[in-house]
């Protein structure tokens, strides 16, 4: 018999008591105002939110960010935001080592932790998003700001649509960081050091 | 309203005085106490070393013994823990235990739920730091724990509260056990005495001048620190505070009596 | 490593560190209220709990066709999916995978799994650098150490300690403890461990029947580096992280990070579906006693946890006595009760090593009754004979002298003038442990019982009601 099966027999074997699914529709917490909740979760984890009206603001509000001004290397995948390295035309990840700054598209963001998800859905190198030194990520919202903000993880979740591909997605909150030194909080780990967020409003992705 | 009175076995041989304030106390509050002669101990440290089959004697006489009366109180929450919560394994299913486990109540349960006292009149013009026992505070649920979130209450502060130019210590740690924990207190020592200490470091830096708790285990621990430290902190139970406040002068007899030598 | 172990000669070692000890104390308790803090910033949080553990609860209760649809629709995503009955069968797989993809250097997330596997010195043995990415895990490894913490490995190290391990092995400045610039020297460390990696191990937070997908929580994204460069990755997780939908998630990543750092939740929270393009995923599930826990009534909630570490920031005697005086994977009150029910012999002060406060059980993001469960423990050590006699003998003398109230007032009245009339170098000696730190109470000349007999003798109009 295979593991599979002496294991599988085993869990049969014990008799256990079924208890029902609970439903997760329950009356969870829902913010007045998801954007600055949302901004404010953000700036608590280290990151930094921003409320914009267009594309041109977007770059404008990045030319004036040291990290993005001064990256030697720097990747988009957002149109309208200028980068000097396609990542289309690079074949291995490994060579992404060397990337300032990356500006990269958000799905959506959640009020409650301060999260972005984000998937790899048209992106050549899921790497990308852990890669680079700094990061920022665009979502588009639909209507204002709070278009693109749920208040909670399941409402977070009841968006997420999966293809049924093989494909890769997270839940980002903030920049890398660790505390594992101490309780030191250290931003900086092994991923970005810096996340922008910015939230163009009446856009259509 | 007819009261038995449990006395933990510790307390009926080393702090006579602390059950002699429950009765009092609840003997002043117009209550029918007596004093079952057929007690002894609840079986609570067998059981709390895996020795159910030495607990279940005890249980058994225990249901024998209160099974009568109409309420069972107890000036100890981690001994009617024992009868409430754990007593199912050893009695379950019996003539008369359900019946038992809802009627047994630790003192300031049976203040606060049952009589529903909202007012006492005494005083009590001390600082008072009050340690929340781990058993009345989790088992019984005597008041809310800081890793609970919901509404904040502690049943005995209420009832110190009834009592006039009482103060109340700001501690660091609101919770945080004292390290007696039974047979734990010998077996761990070590770090037994350091909960200890540590509580004792939070009474001192808050100010406490009287160290209570709704458990004299508990106190009976702090109390041995205290003293081999020969820290200024005095050490009494619930009981003593309540039945010296609404009737001053009272305890001095017994305390007396006990303390010295004749 | 299941060596006889005895928790109260380690956490004694432990404590008598004094300063040491409190420094310790106050770190978790430090985490302890960031949690706190976080919990109480969301009013569902006992509703959470109770949906979590209801999850649990229904998915144990099936957790073989959960298993089976799990590894259906991950095989669809392109996954290969492995069982094994046991560590060593674990090990063995990994190693083929890894063998057969000529794999040399691997880099390695957080995993308690391969912990208990011992999965390191086994890869190691066969000539495959391991490196363990996450910082904590990192400093543990190059000390030759062991994580004495689930969530933060080397929560007993100080950074004094980092400082002089760094500079052994990284080079950095002798004498620089600054966090910063400790954490800095490991980024650029580790880089060139990422990069130069064949193969990605991560553990598993989370499996998704629904889909097929798996979730791991980081913080410094240590796992998502280490398998979005090399091309393989395997993932080894226990039968018991499966959840059933999607959605599940929701609830559990709510908890986890909360309950663990005080953190809203984890930086990274990373779904794979697959493998990358043109890259290869295995997933391994483990058993390794799991299943024979879920035939336990008593024990099978501990099947629950999602290690977050909560009951060993909150739990008194962890704090103090430090991960290690448990020698085990998972110390703390679930390590006490996990560890057991592998050999209950070797680990039989673990149940022991608990003052039954029950902050655990109240802190616990999916509700197991773990002082309960510690509880339970005691007796099944007493049912198969392996409790020292110095435990059970005095109970059961206490027993019998407490069936007779007249001989427990003997026996009291007798201890009570001893411990009056005897000279205190006859009561505080080396086999009184109560005594070494403390005074034992005064002994009152007359017990409850003889005194309330006396006043009502005095008072004979009152206590007709008493038996005997």
């Amino acid at each position: 018999m295979s593991s599979k099966d002496n294991i599988l027999k085993a869990i049969r074997n014990q008799f256990v008591e079924s208890v029902p699914l609970p439903s997760l529709d329950q009356d969870w917490i829902d913010y007045e105002d998801r954007v600055a909740h949302f901004a404010e979760t953000l700036e608590s984890v280290g990151g930094a939110a921003h409320v914009v009206q267009s594309m041109e603001q977007v770059q404008e509000i990045l030319s004036q960010v040291p990290q993005y001004a001064d990256a030697k290397k720097c990747v988009s995948t957002v149109s309208g935001i200028s980068a000097n390295v396609d990542l289309n035309t690079i074949g291995d990840p490994h060579e992404l080592e060397d990337i300032d700054f990356a500006v990269l598209q958000g799905q959506f963001a959640v009020a409650e932790n301060g999260a972005v998800w984000i998937t790899d859905r048209d992106v050549k190198h899921r790497v990308i998003y852990f890669i680079p030194q700094y990061l920022a990520f665009v979502v588009h919202c639909p209507g204002d700001a709070a278009s693109a903000i749920v208040s909670n993880m399941y409402q977070a979740y009841e968006q997420i649509k999966l293809t049924g591909e093989a494909e890769f997605g997270a839940f980002i909150s903030g920049p890398s960081k660790t505390a594992d030194i101490e309780q030191s909080l250290v931003i900086g780990a092994h991923g970005a050091r810096s996340l922008h967020v910015f939230l163009v409003e009446n856009q259509t992705p | 309203m007819q009261v038995a009175l449990f006395v933990p076995c510790y307390v009926d041989q080393l702090y006579p005085q602390v059950a002699m304030a429950t009765l009092r106390l609840l003997e002043r509050l117009g209550l029918e106490v007596v004093y079952p002669q057929n007690q002894t101990c609840c079986g609570q440290p067998m059981s709390n070393t895996g020795c159910w089959d030495d607990a279940l004697p005890l249980a058994q006489r225990f249901l024998e013994t209160f099974a009568q009366y109409e309420y069972v109180v107890a000036p100890s929450g981690s001994c009617v823990a024992m009868v409430r919560n754990h007593y199912d394994e050893l009695l379950g299913g019996q003539p008369g235990f359900n019946e038992l486990k809802n009627k047994t109540f630790e003192l300031c349960e049976f203040l606060v739920d049952v009589l529903k006292i909202n007012q006492l009149s005494g005083s009590f013009p001390h600082q008072v730091g009050l340690h929340q026992s781990c058993h009345g505070l989790r088992d019984l649920r005597m008041g809310s724990c800081s890793e609970i979130v919901g509404p904040r209450f502690s049943k005995p502060k209420q009832l110190l509260e009834l009592l006039d130019d009482i103060q109340f210590s700001e501690l660091q740690r609101d919770d945080d056990c004292c390290g007696f924990g039974g047979t734990f207190a010998v077996s761990e020592e070590a770090v037994s005495c350091m909960m200890g200490q540590d509580r004792i470091a939070d009474h001192l830096q808050a100010g406490t001048q009287i160290l209570t708790a709704a458990d004299m285990s508990c106190l009976m621990h702090l109390q041995g620190i205290i003293r081999r430290e020969n820290h200024p902190i005095k050490v009494m139970h619930i009981a003593e505070i309540l039945a010296e406040a609404v009737e001053p002068g009272s305890m001095k007899s017994v305390a007396v009596t006990e303390a010295g030598k004749s | 490593m299941s060596s006889t172990q005895d928790h109260p000669a380690k956490a004694k070692a432990f404590v008598a560190n004094n300063e040491r000890a409190h420094w310790h104390d106050k770190a978790l308790w430090f985490v302890r209220e960031k949690r706190d803090r976080m919990a109480n910033s969301l009013p569902e949080w006992e509703t959470l709990r109770e949906v979590a553990s209801e999850i649990k609860s229904h998915t144990i209760g099936k957790l073989a066709d959960y298993l089976e649809q799990f590894e259906e629709n991950a095989t669809k995503l392109g996954v290969h999916v492995h069982w094994a009955k046991d560590d060593k069968e674990h090990n063995r797989i990994v190693l083929e995978i890894l063998q057969s993809h000529d794999v040399k250097r691997v880099v390695k997330s957080k995993s308690m799994l391969t912990e208990e596997c011992h999965l390191n010195p086994f890869l190691e043995k066969h000539d495959i650098e391991v490196i363990d990415t996450d910082l904590g895990e990192r400093i543990v490894q190059l000390r030759d150490e062991s994580p004495s913490h689930i969530v933060l490995p080397a929560i007993h190290i100080r950074k004094e300690e980092v400082s002089e391990t760094f500079e052994e092995h990284l080079g950095t400045e002798h004498g620089n403890s600054d966090p910063k610039y400790l954490t800095e020297a490991a980024r650029g460390h580790l880089r060139e461990k990422f990069l130069g990696a064949d193969a990605g191990i991560t553990g598993v937070n989370f499996a998704i029947a629904e889909t097929g997908g798996i979730v791991v929580c980081t913080n410094e994204g240590n796992a998502d580096l280490g398998v979005s460069l090399p091309k393989l990755h395997i993932a080894c997780m226990g039968i018991e992280k499966i959840i059933p939908r999607l959605n599940d998630l929701s609830v559990f990543l709510r908890l986890l990070a909360r309950s663990a750092t005080g953190q809203p939740i984890t930086t990274y929270s990373s779904h794979f579906h697959g493998p990358l393009t043109g890259g290869e995923m295995h997933i391994v599930l483990l058993d390794n006693g799991r299943s024979d826990l879920m035939g336990s009534n008593e024990f099978r909630n501990s099947l629950k946890c999602i290690r977050c570490g909560a009951c060993m920031n909150t739990c008194p005697v962890y704090r103090r006595s430090g991960g290690h005086s448990y020698s085990t994977t998972v110390p703390g009150p679930i390590g006490s009760i996990l560890a057991p029910a592998m050999d209950s012999k070797a680990n039989k002060s673990l149940p022991f090593a608990c003052s039954l406060c029950g902050s655990c059980t109240d802190v616990c993001p999916v509700k197991i009754d773990l002082h309960h469960q510690l509880l339970t423990w005691r007796g099944e050590l007493r049912k198969r004979g392996q409790l020292p006699i110095d435990k059970w003998l005095p109970m059961k003398v206490g027993s019998w002298v407490m069936r007779s109230p007249s001989l427990f007032a003997m026996v009291g009245s007798i201890g009570r003038f001893f411990l009056r009339n005897m000279p205190r170098w006859m009561i505080y000696h080396g086999l009184n442990s109560w005594g070494k730190q403390r005074e034992l109470p005064e002994a009152p000349k007359k017990s409850f019982r003889q005194l309330y007999n006396e006043q009502q003798k005095n008072k004979p109009q009152a206590g007709d009601k008493n038996n005997e």
